[in-house]
């Protein structure tokens, strides 16, 4: 990709420009919400409450971002690879069905402390296999993986109606779901950590799948940044070219790229499912899989990024349900908006304050900036 | 018979499910041939319904005349609007094409929603559209009481309330002003249009078989329906045979090549979405206006990733683009009409995977096992003019 942006110092292009975005984005959300008739400082007051006010909305906030990270991670671990993952909700949907197999079978046979990590590899590996047929189709076939992956959601979507509906439905059952899982397939909770910080907690899903979503954060820049194969998507995302010359196989980083990918996506299916519901109904993803692509855009696709902007999320998620009860005229779906807003300006539109700052910077400092004062326009 | 009566009502629904699909691939194609990715088109779509049943549920509710017809314009303004957000990001500001899609798509999933709550509550719907204020059905009685009660009479509108704003006066006006030469031009086309088609009726009412081929798959549908059909051949027309669609097909493959000649390739390009916010817009208003009698929430439920996945399947070309969707519309009337039915020799196929099939086939077209469905070359890649 030509950049013909000039440089700028780092804590502008990584600090400033997106946090204008970003406050860009929040300021359209907002008129949405003058246009509802809502007044959007005391809608943020209530936002922030609600998600912070109290350690059960804390809980509340951190479950929602365990989800995200995950997703996030998927998302951002494809965009390293230069390869963009829109299959992330298909992935984590049907990955649903490997926490089944392996909750339902073993539920009462084992201990959670057994099932979980039979579970963790069970979820990966069918949200790997989800992701490995696009990336597959992609590096052999040469079929695009925006569009393969697009279909796959669907192509999930259908699987798990069937699949609840006719198959995991325990007879005589009306509501499409499994049946609820036995002991052996509940996760603990964590509330204790955030008592343990001298707040209350009432009931809240917050369980330790978030601190395997912080695991896999570590892992996933110990993977990007500090392992040859790391080196190898980056390069490949980069300049596929230079991959090429460099002897890196092309098949291989997009099939190893997307399976790592597909199988972050699949982990986020353990949070609901085996740490809040014990079973698995239908839409439990609810979202998440878009809302990794915000939260992978946000963050910059970096680990040190994403968590917070998942945390971010997880806020708007648990204080959008608290500014449901509060202003009838704002729903959860306020959320599906700005998550939109973020994606518009932080993705697509993340150059357009560059020139101005460009601008700014160039009068203000010609040398900082090293781009001749006169120069506004990127192209 | 009566396999005759089942035959021809699939055939029919097929027909009304298609026309939504055939309006967004076709808006697809205008874009992507100029280079441009758009998997927005279900927000699009969306919005453009939105908006639609919203202005004319409201034109309804003030007796305006013509209420379809401006939630038709409304849907067509939100709709290129939104392809206009499209094209500023990914022509001018040269971002990635699919974030911006993915963006449009949530954007017009939840303001749809959120400002349909607030402004209607009725939970996400709009005020129903009573039958006058629809694109309804053109039916024999219809063309009958049409040409029965034709006038080129200068289209009469209620007489203004007391207390009425000049606001209102002053739109009336406009209205006439707007409406009545198109009253004279297509008043009079219409007219001898359904004069012919009653002519053909008289005719073909004694067939067997024929007559109820034209009574119920060719006439019985909307104007925006048979819009959307006469945009196929206009669309091959526009695309082979007009500078406009070389140029549009040319900017698709090798925009450089495009620039060289001397002609804009922003400017270009920003026809090219613009023409597929209308045809979106159109597409929403079919669904909302025509087809149900106003927006429901999320009404568009993958419509739009059926008409991109059509759009693939028929390898980016205008008539193919049509069977694509008249295929993908009669795998969905079929899930409709024989859930859960047995085939013979097949068993039972569960509707589901009736559901998933255009996405299932379009996989497997993508990957070259039927055919080789190839792209335009310079789709999704922003162009960078050389310094």
């Amino acid at each position: 990709m030509s950049t013909p942006y000039a440089k700028l110092p780092r804590w502008v292009d990584y600090g400033l420009i997106p946090a204008i975005n970003l406050a860009v984005a929040f300021f359209v959300a907002g008129l949405v919400v003058m246009l509802v008739g809502e007044n959007p400082l005391s809608a943020a007051v209530i936002l922030v409450d609600g998600a912070f006010g109290g350690g059960q909305n804390i809980a509340y906030t951190l479950f929602y971002a365990t989800n995200f990270i995950f997703t996030g991670l998927a998302v951002a671990v494809a965009f390293h690879g230069g390869l963009f993952n829109i299959g992330g909700e298909g992935q984590a949907y049907i990955a649903g069905l490997g926490v089944a197999i392996v909750a339902l079978s073993l539920d009462s046979v084992f201990p959670w402390w057994i099932n979980f990590p039979i579970a963790i590899l069970a979820s990966a590996a069918v949200g790997a296999f989800w992701a490995f047929i696009p990336a597959y189709l992609q590096a052999k076939r040469g079929s695009h993986i925006v569009i393969t992956t697009i279909m796959f959601n669907f192509i999930a979507a259908s699987t798990m109606v069937y699949m609840l509906v006719d198959v995991l439905k325990p007879a005589g059952s009306m509501a499409p779901q499994t049946r609820t899982f036995l002991d052996g397939a509940h996760l603990p909770k964590l509330n204790w950590l955030l008592e343990a910080v001298g707040l209350s907690v009432r009931s809240a899903p917050l369980n330790i799948t978030f601190l395997l979503a912080l695991v896999m954060a570590f892992l996933v820049w110990l993977l990007i940044w500090r392992t040859k194969l790391g080196y190898e998507i980056r390069t490949f995302g980069y300049s596929p070219k230079a991959a090429r010359y460099a002897g890196i196989r092309e098949a291989r980083i997009i099939i190893v790229t997307m399976v790592i990918s597909g199988a972050l996506a699949g982990m986020m299916a353990l949070n609901p499912i085996m740490g809040d519901q014990h079973r698995v109904a239908l839409d439990f993803v609810t979202g998440a899989g878009f809302v990794g692509i915000a939260v992978a855009l946000m963050g910059r696709s970096h680990p040190a990024g994403i968590v917070p902007a998942a945390i971010l999320f997880g806020m708007l998620y648990q204080g959008g349900a608290e500014l449901a009860f509060e202003m009838p005229n704002i729903s959860r779906d306020m959320i599906v908006i700005i998550q939109g807003l973020v994606i518009l300006f932080a993705g697509a539109l993340e150059h357009m304050f560059r020139p101005w700052v460009q601008t700014v910077f160039a009068t203000l400092a010609p040398r900082a900036a090293g781009v001749p004062a006169t120069s506004g326009e990127g192209a | 018979m009566e396999a005759w009566t089942a035959l021809i009502q699939i055939l029919d629904a097929t027909i009304r499910v298609s026309v939504p699909l055939l309006l967004a691939c076709l808006a697809g194609l205008y874009s992507e041939r100029a280079g441009v990715f758009d998997i927005g088109l279900e927000g699009k779509m969306l919005a453009g319904a939105f908006v639609g049943a919203a202005a004319a549920a409201t034109a309804a509710s003030a007796a305006f005349p013509g209420a379809a017809w401006l939630g038709l314009c409304a849907a067509i303004m939100i709709s290129v609007f939104l392809a206009l957000v499209h094209g500023f990001a990914s022509i001018t500001n040269r971002g990635n094409q699919i974030v911006s899609g993915v963006a449009i798509n949530f954007i017009a999933a939840g303001s749809t929603i959120i400002l349909g709550q607030a402004w209607f509550r009725q939970g996400g719907r709009t005020p129903a559209l009573s039958a006058d204020h629809r694109f309804n059905a053109i039916e024999i009685g219809t063309l009958r009481s049409y040409v029965d009660s034709f006038t080129l009479a200068f289209p009469g509108f209620p007489a203004g309330a007391a207390g009425e704003s000049s606001f209102v006066w002053l739109a009336r006006g406009i209205w006439v002003v707007v409406a009545y030469p198109f009253q004279l031009l297509f008043g009079t086309l219409g007219y001898l249009l359904a004069w012919v088609l009653l002519g053909v009726d008289a005719v073909v009412q004694y067939i067997p078989f024929v007559s109820d081929v034209f009574r119920e798959l060719i006439l019985g549908h909307s104007l925006l329906a048979y819009f959307a059909f006469t945009m196929v051949p206009f669309t091959w027309w526009v695309l082979y045979r007009t500078r406009f669609g070389l140029r549009l097909r040319a900017v698709g493959e090798n925009p450089g090549a495009v620039d060289t000649a001397g002609i804009s390739v922003p400017w270009l390009r920003y026809r090219a979405v613009i023409c597929t916010g209308l045809l979106t817009g159109v597409a929403g208003t079919y669904l909302a206006v025509s087809q149900n009698a106003g927006f429901v929430k999320d009404m568009t439920a993958g419509k739009g990733f059926i008409a991109l996945a059509a759009l693939i399947f028929a390898k980016w070309k205008p008539v193919p683009a049509m069977f694509a969707c008249l295929l993908f519309g009669f795998l969905e009337a079929l899930s409709i009409r024989y859930q859960g039915l047995a085939w013979p020799g097949i068993g039972r196929v569960p509707v589901q995977f009736i559901n998933a099939l255009p996405f299932i086939l379009t996989v497997i077209l993508l990957a070259g096992f039927i055919g080789k469905a190839i792209p335009p070359r310079a789709g999704g890649v922003p162009y960078v003019k050389e310094r």
